[in-house]
Parts: structure tokens; sequence; C-alpha cells
């Protein structure tokens, strides 16, 4: 019998090219998903041989980082250069001949949204995206992964990278969740766990029951945050699941050439007795609503938690670190971060702006009203997820409570745009990064699922939402 | 590319930190100003929230690069997991921008240790002890020198340390190699191998009359 493999294995041997024998292959790009930061830059090397794509059906572009969020938007940016980014990569795609959801278009939206949504990305294939959430796509059961803009370059002409084979990781989730739990909370708990630095060199499967009951939306929250593990790749094999969501899509095969994929996606998912470089259990009934305390994913508590204290640290290097975060976010050692008072309520980025969260949060919001004097925003993570929103009212929960209703891009996720948050203000954000100074310059970020932020914003402080469950 | 990256000797300068994420080293609001500047013209925008005071033009004196004997850094030295967070290579021209060729730390963001290869940008892996050793005799600058064929580094006082590259990589750095020209040279194995694909996948080729 042939050796047991893993899913990523199974990909990684279905797209090799040529192997350099060095730890690198030459891989078959099949998707490549572009974006208005790379503006016309990217197509420079193309232009400057006098090159053709190979395959330009297999690229598509959008809109969505530098681009503002208010209604009646423009191509116009506040931000420098961001208009120069928007028109030049519509000007390239359309002399490439490269299918791009413009502004306008309803199917526009951030790059690891609209991707699934059209049925884009595709189980057991490869595709890069010059974004590092891109990992979020392997939640379909294939190997996404952010790159740089000079490899982008290379794939635009060659419809192929050079990649280094990464190790293997596997994290297996054993027993249930607990109610009010979400997959949000299972990544940032795991992130915990295991630290910021866990993933690095490996691409990581998640696995065991717990994962498997996941929807597709959940998985795709899941896997985003892979990268804050120091991960490029994250995965969730394919299965029915998967295949339902993906059937019908736009962009995914139809009629004989669906039957042909499936009987092809079936045989992906990792065999019995496979071996992974490393291999880690998360306790899944001991997950609660996680919040952020600190400047990195990996500083996460759950909600009826307390923050840290660097007295208690076990080396000296963990107390610094701890006692500069803490300078950073302003919160007391051995505080109750529940009751901690709020500024801005977030939701939105390709972690948790589709569907499922906005109808997640929305839940919270009914008949309820934002607290006097917090910016509460919700930027829906495509045209088509706030199309469908609206279709079910959720925009009207949102603005009757005190959200403002935007226009989809990554707005406060990455604070591009002209969208912006009080200097300094403690923000709840459904969003993946808390880095100092992501959300705006001294801006405090606490990450937590779109529920959580939905009840901060409603109590004007970090709150349990399991508390206000009707 | 004309450019190789073969020995490098230049004052260094210590920023240890742990988790230097790319949002640090180029923050967000600058990376739309490619569009304006081009790879080359990027290293003002380095450390844009650390390098300045909030009116983005007065230098913060307590930053490293700010201070006199750190003037002209080509090294800058780092705890772990430098370059972490998001892909943006931005980061890495900021640093060449600015002058900065080579960063020493015990471990990399894997994006951004790669985005540097592409760039000419060394970045190199020292045990922490190492990276302490050579951090503790900056304090009035001082010079470190990197070879790359030899695999070494040396520090101010002349105490030499060895360090591991993977070979591809070394390669690439020593001649500068253009990674779409020799690709290229391969077409004719990807066009084979891309025929064979599409008759075993033909789904995910979108020109097969989907
Ligand atoms: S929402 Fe944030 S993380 Fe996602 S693609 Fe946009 S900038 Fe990147």
């Amino acid at each position: 019998m042939a050796q047991p493999r893993t899913l990523f294995q199974k990909i990684w041997d279905d797209h090799e090219i040529h192997d350099f024998k060095n730890g690198y292959s030459l891989l078959h790009v099949d998707r490549n998903i572009m974006h208005d930061l790379l503006g016309s830059l990217v197509f420079e090397p193309l232009d400057k041989r006098g090159m053709k794509m190979p395959n330009p059906e297999l690229h598509f572009a959008t809109q969505d980082h530098g681009i503002e969020t208010e209604t009646g938007r423009t191509d116009e940016t506040k931000i420098a250069g961001g208009k120069a980014g928007v028109q030049g990569l519509r000007r390239k795609c359309k002399e490439y001949g490269i299918t791009m959801f413009d502004l306008g278009d309803e199917r526009q939206g951030i790059c690891h949204v609209f991707t699934p949504e059209q049925g884009i990305a595709l189980p057991g294939s490869t595709l890069i995206c010059g974004d590092s959430h891109t990992s979020t796509i392997g939640g379909l059961g294939l190997l996404a992964w952010g790159v740089g803009l000079t490899e982008i370059e290379h794939v635009l002409a060659t419809q192929t990278i050079v990649a280094q084979k990464p190790k293997t990781m596997r994290i297996t989730f054993e027993g249930d969740v607990a109610p009010g739990v979400t997959a949000k909370d299972m990544i940032l708990y795991t992130i915990g766990q295991l630290g910021a630095k866990a993933g690095n060199g490996h691409v990581i499967e998640y696995a065991g029951a717990a994962v498997r009951a996941l929807p597709v939306e959940a998985r795709l929250t899941m896997c985003n945050m892979s990268i804050e593990m120091a991960a490029r790749y994250g995965m969730i094999a394919a299965d029915d699941v998967t295949f339902d969501y993906l059937k019908d899509k736009p962009y995914a095969p139809k009629g004989e050439l669906w039957d042909k994929a499936l009987a092809y996606w079936r045989t992906l998912p990792t065999d019995e007795g496979a071996a992974f470089d490393r291999e880690e259990t998360i306790d899944a009934t001991k997950i609660r609503p996680m919040i952020t305390w600190g400047t990195s994913p990996q500083d996460v508590i759950g909600v009826d938690g307390r923050i840290p204290d660097p007295e208690a640290a076990t080396s000296a290097e963990q107390k610094a670190y701890i006692e500069r975060a803490l300078l950073y976010t302003g919160l007391q050692p051995n505080q109750e971060i529940e009751g901690t008072p709020i500024d801005v309520a977030f939701i939105g980025s390709c972690t948790n702006a589709r569907l499922s969260d906005l109808r997640a949060a929305a839940k919270v919001l009914k008949g309820r009203k934002v607290v006097d004097g917090i910016q509460a925003w919700c930027v829906p993570g495509s045209g088509l997820v706030k199309r469908d929103a609206e279709a079910e009212g959720i925009d009207k929960v949102f603005k009757e409570a005190g959200f403002e209703w935007r226009e989809p891009g990554c707005s406060m996720c990455v604070s591009l745009g002209g969208d912006k948050f009080k200097q300094g203000g403690r923000a709840i954000s459904s969003t993946n990064r808390n880095f100092e100074n992501r959300q705006g310059v001294g801006v405090r970020t606490h990450l937590a699922s779109p529920e959580m932020v939905a009840a901060a914003a409603v109590t004007g402080k970090i709150t349990d939402v399991r508390k206000l469950a009707s | 590319m004309d450019e190789k990256f073969t020995t490098l000797t230049g004052v260094a300068a210590p920023l240890l930190r742990a988790n230097i994420d790319t949002d640090a080293l180029c923050p967000s609001r600058f990376l739309t100003r490619i569009n304006e500047t081009g790879k080359d013209g990027f290293g003002g925008f380095l450390f844009g929230d650390w390098r300045y005071e909030k009116d983005e033009k007065t230098p913060r004196g307590d930053f490293v690069l700010n201070q006199p004997q750190y003037q002209g850094a080509k090294f800058l030295l780092a705890r772990d997991n430098f370059g972490c967070g998001s892909s943006r290579e931005h980061a890495v021209w900021a640093l060449k921008g600015y002058g900065i060729r080579c960063v020493i730390a015990p471990s990399f963001g894997e994006i951004f240790f790669n985005n540097c290869f592409k760039n000419l940008v060394l970045p190199l892996v020292l045990p922490e002890a190492q990276v302490e050793a050579i951090a503790a005799q900056l304090d009035d600058g001082g010079e470190v020198t990197v070879d790359l064929e030899a695999q070494t580094v040396t520090a101010p006082d002349g105490a030499a340390f060895a360090f591991e590259i993977d070979p591809a990589r070394k390669e690439k750095l020593l001649k500068g190699l253009d990674d779409i020209g020799i690709t290229m040279e391969r077409w004719d194995e990807i066009k084979t191998w891309q025929d064979a694909d599409r008759a075993k996948r033909p789904w995910n080729y979108l020109d097969a009359g989907q």
C-alpha cells in the first residue's frame, strides 16, 4: 500500500512541477488574488520584458485595502497614493485581461471574503495573495498562503512559485465547545496556548470533531488566524459541509466537471496513520469567549479572566514583555478584564465579516442601543455579504442600535484609508491583530468575536456575551 | 538584477525586542506611497511610529536609529520573531531604503524572511546569546562584518560567529539571480506539466467552458 499522506502532502505532490532537491520546489499556482495595494507596480517586470501572462484567467483582483468605506465613495482615497493604486491596478487588469471585482460591483470585497464566496478557491488547489491572512481560504481544504509583491510578479509571469516545503503540524480539538463559544474563541484560545511563534515554518491542519462541526464560514475564521501563530498556511480538510457550500458558486465547476472534481476532492483528506512533524491537542471544553489584553494575539484570556501580573512572570524577559504590553494597553495587573470601558466597537475584516458573523452580532444588538459616545462600525466583508444582510434586515438592526453600516473593504483592520478611530481610544474589534498602532496611532485593540464586540458596544464595556443571551 | 550580496561591513544598531512586526517596520498608512516612491524610495517610512514624534517629523531621541552612534546603520539586531505579522514587502523595502542590509535575530517571521531574500537583504539567524554578545559591544557604535561566502559574522571585538543559511538562498544572494528569468528557462517543463494537469483536473482551468 502507498505511504499514508497528509492533506498537505497530497496537494503539494499534485502541484509540484520540479523538485530542486534542496527543500524547495517549483509549484503550480492555481489562483492568484490581487488587491489595490499592489497597484500597477506588480506588473512592472511583465511590462519591462514585454511578456504576456500565460494564464490570465486564473487571476482575480479587487479593491479592498486602501479604499474608503463611506457611502458614496469614489476612487479618491484619504491616504496618499491610494487612488494611484486603485486606478493602476484597474488599468493593468484591463490590459492583461484579468477579472476584477471593482468598486461598484456587488462582488467587490475583502480578498479573502470574495474568493470563497465566488467559488474561485477550490479544495485541493493552490492559491496565493499578497496578504498574510490568505491562510483564511485554507478553510476550504486547499493550500492558500500570503506572499510578498516580488513573488506575485513571478506568479504573473510564470504561473508558478518557488516555495520552501513547510513542516506539518496538526492541531486536534478534543471534546465539544460550550454553547456561546465561536470559532474565533477557538483560534484565539489556541494561539494563547501555543504562542505566537508556534507555527513558524509549518502548515497547520485543524482537526477533531469540534472543527468538523463548524460551518464553512467559521472554518475560514479559524484558518484566518493561523498566521498569528506564525504559520503561513492553515487548512481544514474539505468534506460534505464544504461541498454543499461550494456547489453552484459562480466559479465552481458545474455538471460533469463538478462530479469529476468531487471524486478527486474526496481523495484528499489526510490518510489514517499519516505522520505530522508536530501534533498538538486542544481541550475544546476549556474554551470560553476570549478577549486579548496585550499587543499580540497570544496575549489572550477568557472574558471571565484576570489581566496577567508581571510580578508573577516566570522570567525577566516575560516580565518585561507583560509590562510593555500593559503599558501600551493601559490595563492594571490582576484586574478583571470584564468591565473595562471601551470607546470603539468594530465589526469587520476577513476574520469576521461574513454573513454568519453579522447575523450573530445582530442577535445581540437586536432591541439594544450602543452606549452614547461609543464609535460603533460595521463593515461587511463584501458587497454580497452586505446585500444578503440587507435582505434579512440585519442592516436595520445595526443602524437602529447605533452602528454605522458601511461599504465593504478592509477599513479599520488595517487603518489605511480615511477610516480612523479616536487616537489612543480603546477598541474592541472582530479583526485579527492587536499590534501597537495597528488600528490607528495609540489605539488599544482588544480582539474578540463579533458577538463579543456587539455585547461591548451595548454595555459600554467588555462584557461576557453569554450574560446578554436573550 | 545587477545587485549582489557578498560581504557587508558597517554600523550595527541594537533594537533588542521580540516580535517586532511589519506594521512597526512600516506602518500601514505609508503602504500606498509605493505608487509615488517605487520600491527604492521607502527608507523614510522605516519604523515610522517609533522614529518620530506624533507630528511624523521630529525625530525621537530615545529611538535607537536616531542616536548619533548608530547613524548610517547597515545592520539591525533584534530578538525573536522579527518581522512577524503582515506580508507587506514594504517592510523590507523600508529597511533597505534606509540602508539596512542585514538583520540579525534568533528567529524571523516567515513571509518577511522570504521577502528579504527577494530584495537582497540578509536575515541572519544567530542564537539569542550570540545576538546579546554582539549587542553588548555596540554602546558606542562599532562595526560588524558579515561574510556570506564564509558564513561568519564578526563582532566589533573581532569575535567571529558562524551562521547557517540555506544553500539555495545563499547562492541567490551571492549571484543576485533573476527569479523570473530562471523559471522561464523551464517554460517547456511547466507547459508539459500544465497540459497533463489539465487532463487530470480540468475544473481547475477556468477557460474549460465553465
Ligand atoms: S481585512 Fe485586514 S487582514 Fe483581511 S485582507 Fe484586509 S487588511 Fe488583510
